[in-house]
């Protein structure tokens, strides 16, 4: 568990990281963030990076902001940041800090970021699930200028995006979520701590007691974390009970295409997709003011 | 301690005291020593190459990008030439040899993780470097056998992969079937895990040519007879070659046993003429070490209409991995021999087909066979229980052997001893426990539970365990002329506390402060000597021989004593580190009286010099201690997760030297067991590749997973077969907690006879109660 021979850089800005990633990407260059998943691959020599791009050395990534409606979460936001969020960021500051506590564990929390999580695509990534269901968009970096694309165009297979080999992930613009809306996250993994077998994430606009645009990411099910929009128009119009509920975790189950490997058949996950879905939405639906 | 008044109150009544671990402070002020933190001057840094593929004939290791590397040295079989393979520990089970391991693939590789070469540099990432660009080529000539009940196939020409068939029993079992009011048949299986400690095995060696004589530090468990065995292999003497066990993180069975890696290691020491140095990392630890556990079983029961066993017939499969290791069959032996536990069993029969299968070698883990059993033989007593429709409790009470009837006869083997059941009273224990996990308002609360909607239950693994193992030890202690008291022994140290108790044995015993005990073990060239750690046997094996030896001291000391305190010895008395003439109060301190002792000394008189005993202790039956594993468990239905949300253990260990290390080797075997039960497997897929070579597949419970545990240490059963009464305690945690979850997940679930296997993963129970509710059998 000895990393392969590398090259080490530690750029002074955003334009100097982009630059040496521009020479030495052909060669295999990577950035490297907070490393809880770069530095193990590489330990397993799974990964073989030519040169190490250190943005730890990058000064004014670490924190995140509000602009508008959007927050905004540059590279070197780490996980921890949503332990205890801002309270500008309202309820997505509180969605986010009960999902964080998912991430691995205190110490890789402390040191992974939010869009390492995104530029590595996990499946079962926690925050690919939630910039995905809220409707990101990305802001990338490189010699040849910037760019912003939607989430939705990012991830293209597990572990894959649609990055350029040249481009730095800069920050996520992560839409607020409106006010009035409820919003619920359910996940099971084998341990605390543990990627997820399956998890949903839903947010639901309220036209008075019926449900009015309704989002419903899964992750960890399919090999890209995504909506259901099956299960979304189930919803629509529909009250918040036990019963619609049942009938949009009904319509994500017969709607996915679960992965499937030796230690967890597709049928196992599909049956997950209805539970972890049925268990956010009622996760969403106590935040309901009581019925008088 | 307070300055009592002699000589009513002892100070040095350290038997039975909770006291502080001698053997933390370095641990946990950071200086441990572990192999990996030992260096030698001018030493290589050695790296193993592996096989990729499960089977195959070798058809090229292509080395020449490595051998171009500056500084890089590499052997393959080949290159080694002829070296004995790695021996195993015989048994009266004969015909193994063909199946033990080379040091590198010979002509065939057999499991992922093989050695087929090793790579000397001088840095440890040149060596990894240089091991990456060596590529093994095969012929794939037959495919790899992965189940060890598909048909066996061929090991070698003309030799099968089923070395042996044992075979145990006694009575007469068709009777007994024939007559049976009820027949219970249950097909059960135990995944394939193991012992992973959190250090990884490491080896450092070093030849000296000058003298002839090699050293290797990262010994431990069995370091004497490791050193005999590569005595053999090298052609050389014993006392030219000496192993040292430093600190240890973790053992559990698994490390100390004689690996390729030790032999490789020294043989690059004594043909470079350099210290080699070699540090497993985890990935390689994941498929090299020894695994354990994967066991198929076919039982059935002949009982009576009152729900007294009459016969089991046991078919047992055991899936050996590739190779005979240094246990030999010893694992499938034991666990046919033991798997009776508690219980009267008129008539036995038992076959266990020991086979070979293309994986990484299994041997011992804490409570080898006795895990595996427990679940086995308590799936039994319940599925009985249910046949009968008869409270399980009451059933097993009905087929205990009883109080009056120990020491009790089995009939059977295991270990190369008799089994007999030394002392017991199951009754007794099974009532205290039931009392002190509050049995009845468990049971009631998981009732209201399950009323509400939840899957809830509460399920109990009785056991017996196996302690003591002999068959000898010898001890050496010398008390320096500062009082200081030297215990040295043969025995090892894995981080289980023996240093701790057999400093309260020995402090005990001469009345003297335990803290002024250092005892020195896993060290060839301190001892003649030794059989090391393993099987719950330290304790009851150097405890005994450190007793004799502190006698014999005692005795001798206070002979002096009373010389220089002008008493007659039976009015001296030894505590607290010095002998008092209880006449006067006069005291000598036990270092003026070794000073007394010395050669020279004008007081010495015509007695022995010195302060040093050395004594034997010899046993040829293990005693057994055994207990009670009672858990309550909640399911979620949907997902399969099941949460253990209390657990209870009570075991009688005899004669408790330390009650809060013994709940610390309870507990940390617990893990280890809700660990088998519940989440750690080594999976492999159809071409037998492994699929558990990270933590991140291999899943160890975290202090998240672990429920609050109640643990209750009893000694109404003392081991008639050493003075103290003394049993062993390292396995105890581990043993029943596969059949306590089972039973309890069956409550929760209110499915009796669904838990078919271990581990109960969520996947497995989603599509277990699917199958089951459908009316299929396992
Ligand atoms: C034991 C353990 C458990 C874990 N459990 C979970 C879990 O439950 N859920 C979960 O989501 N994650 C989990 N992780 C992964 C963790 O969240 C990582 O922190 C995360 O996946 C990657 O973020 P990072 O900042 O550490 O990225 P790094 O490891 O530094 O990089 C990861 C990859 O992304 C690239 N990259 C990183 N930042 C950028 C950027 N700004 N622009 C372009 N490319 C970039 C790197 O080049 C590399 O390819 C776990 C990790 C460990 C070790």
């Amino acid at each position: 568990m000895k990393p392969a021979p590398f090259a080490y850089y530690r750029p002074a800005t955003l334009e100097d990281a982009a630059a040496r990633l521009a020479d030495g990407a052909d060669e295999g260059a990577m950035i490297l963030a907070g490393g809880q998943s770069l530095v193990p691959m590489m330990a397993l020599r799974v990964a073989y990076p030519s040169e190490l791009i250190d943005l730890n050395t990058v000064p004014g990534l670490d924190t995140p902001r509000v602009e508008g409606n959007t927050l905004v979460i540059p590279a070197l936001v780490r996980h921890a940041t949503f332990h205890t969020p801002d309270p500008a960021f309202g309820p997505t500051g509180d969605l986010m800090a009960s999902v964080v506590r998912h991430i691995a564990h205190h110490p890789i929390r402390q040191r992974g970021t939010f869009c390492g999580s995104l530029a590595h695509a996990d499946p079962s990534s926690e925050w690919a699930l939630t910039a995905t269901t809220l409707g990101a968009e990305l802001e990338l970096l490189s010699v040849r200028g910037t760019r912003r694309i939607p989430i939705a165009d990012w991830i293209d297979g597990a572990m894959s995006t649609t990055r350029e080999p040249d481009e730095i992930l800069t920050a996520a613009h992560l839409p607020l979520i409106p006010p009035g809306s409820l919003s619920g996250f359910y996940e099971v993994s084998r341990r605390a701590g543990d990627f997820a077998l399956g998890m949903a994430l839903v947010v639901l606009g309220m036209d008075g007691d019926r449900i009015g645009e309704a989002s419903i990411g899964l992750g960890g099910i399919e090999e890209i974390p995504r909506r259901i929009p099956e299960a979304e128009a189930a919803l629509q119009g529909q009250p918040a009970t036990p019963e619609s509920f049942a009938t949009a975790a009904q319509a994500a189950m017969d709607a996915v295409d679960p992965m499937s490997d030796a230690t967890t058949p597709a049928s196992y996950r599909r049956d997950l997709a209805g539970t972890v879905i049925r268990r956010a939405l009622a996760q969403a639906a106590t935040r309901l003011p009581a019925p008088v | 301690m307070t300055d009592a008044t002699l000589p009513n109150a002892r100070r040095s009544a350290w038997i039975g005291q909770s006291v502080t671990r001698l053997e933390d402070r370095p641990l946990v002020a950071g200086l441990g020593r572990f192999v990996a933190d030992m260096d030698r001057p001018r030493q290589l840094h050695a790296r193993i190459v592996r096989s990729p593929h499960a089977t195959g004939r070798i058809t090229d290791i292509d080395c020449a990008e490595a051998d171009a590397m500056p500084g890089v040295t590499v052997w393959t079989a080949e290159r080694l030439g002829e070296v004995p393979r790695i021996p195993f520990r015989a048994t009266k089970i004969s015909g193994l040899e063909p199946y033990v391991q080379p040091v590198l693939a010979v002509e065939r590789v057999r499991y992922v993780g093989e050695p087929v070469a090793i790579v000397f540099a001088e840095d440890p990432y040149v060596a990894e470097d240089a091991a990456e660009t060596i590529f093994v080529d095969v012929e794939d000539d037959n495919p790899p056998i992965l189940d060890a009940r598909a048909a066996p196939g061929t090991f070698l020409p003309g030799i099968s992969t089923e070395p042996v068939v044992v075979e145990k029993g006694y009575g007469d079992v068709e009777a007994a079937f024939a007559a049976a009011a009820h027949v219970v048949e249950l097909d059960l299986a135990t995944g394939r895990h193991s012992g992973i400690p959190m250090e990884p095995r490491g080896a450092l060696a070093e030849w000296d040519a000058g003298r002839g004589h090699l050293d290797l530090w990262g010994a431990t468990k069995r370091p004497h007879w490791n050193r005999d065995r590569l005595a053999e292999m090298f052609g050389l003497s014993p006392t030219c070659i000496d192993l040292h066990e430093p600190h240890v993180g973790g053992g559990f069975g698994i490390r100390g046993e004689l690996y390729p890696e030790d032999v490789l290691v020294c043989m690059g020491a004594m043909r470079l003429r350099r210290p080699v140095k070699w540090v497993e990392d985890r990935r390689e630890h994941m498929m090299a070490a020894n695994h354990s556990r994967e066991q198929q079983h076919l039982i059935r029961a002949a009982v009576d209409a009152d729900g007294h066993i009459l016969a089991i017939d046991e078919t047992l499969h055991h899936d050996q991995g590739a190779y005979v290791r240094t246990h030999g069959a010893r694992v499938a032996d034991m666990s046919i021999g033991l798997l009776l536990g508690p219980y009267r069993v008129p008539a036995y029969a038992a076959r266990a087909h020991f086979r070979l299968t293309a994986k990484t070698p299994a041997a011992t883990y804490r409570a080898p066979g006795r895990f595996e059993g427990s679940f086995v033989r308590e799936r039994l007593m319940d599925a009985i229980a249910q046949r009968l429709a008869m409270d399980p409790l009451e059933l097993r009470r009905r087929n205990f052997i009883g109080t009056s009837e120990m020491p009790y006869q089995r009939g059977l083997t295991a270990l190369e001893s008799e089994v007999v059941l030394d002392s017991g009273d199951y009754d007794g224990l099974l009532t205290k426990a039931q009392d002190f996990c509050g049995w009845n308002d468990m049971q009631a609360e998981a009732a209201a539970r399950r009323a509400a909607g939840e899957a809830v239950g509460i399920g109990l693994g009785f056991f017996v365990e196996k302690s003591g193992l002999g068959p000898s030890e010898l001890v050496r202690v010398t008390i320096a002329t500062d009082g200081e008291i030297e215990i040295v022994t043969g025995a090892a140290s894995l981080g289980q506390g023996m240093e701790t108790a057999i400093a309260q044995i020995a402090a005990d015993t001469l009345g003297a402060d335990y803290t002024a005990c250092r005892v020195i073990h896993g060290q060839t060239d301190r001892i003649t000597h030794g059989w090391g750690a393993h099987a719950s046997r330290v304790t009851v094996m150097t405890g005994e021989a450190t007793r004799r030896a502190a006698t014999e001291l005692h005795d001798r000391a206070r002979d002096m004593a009373a010389e220089l305190l002008d008493a007659l010895p039976t009015d001296v008395i030894l505590d607290g580190g010095r002998a008092t003439n209880t006449a006067t109060g006069d005291h000598v301190t036990l270092g003026q009286i070794a000073a007394a002792l010395d050669p020279v000394s004008p007081r010495r008189g015509d007695r022995q010099p010195g302060l040093s005993a050395e004594a034997w202790f010899h046993n040829t039956h293990m005693n057994y201690p055994y207990g009670a594993h009672i858990a309550m468990v909640a399911v979620d239905t949907e997902t399969g997760r099941t949460t253990v949300e209390r657990y209870a253990i009570s075991y009688d260990v005899g004669r408790a030297v330390n009650p809060a290390m013994i709940e610390g080797q309870i507990l940390g075997g617990l893990a280890q067991g809700l660990g088998g039960a519940l989440l750690e497997e080594f999976r492999y897929d159809q071409d037998g590749q492994p699929l558990s070579v990270t933590f991140a597949d291999y899943l160890m419970p975290s202090s998240a997973e672990m429920p609050e545990v109640a643990i209750q240490i009893l000694e109404d059963a003392p081991s008639p077969l050493n003075p103290l009464g003394l049993k062993g305690s390292g396995e105890a945690g581990v043993t029943a907690a596969g059949a306590a979850i089972a039973a309890a997940i069956d409550d929760a679930l209110q499915r009796p006879g669904l838990v078919t296997r271990l581990p109960v993963t969520p996947q497995y129970l989603h599509a277990r109660l699917a199958q089951f509710d459908a009316g299929g059998d396992a």
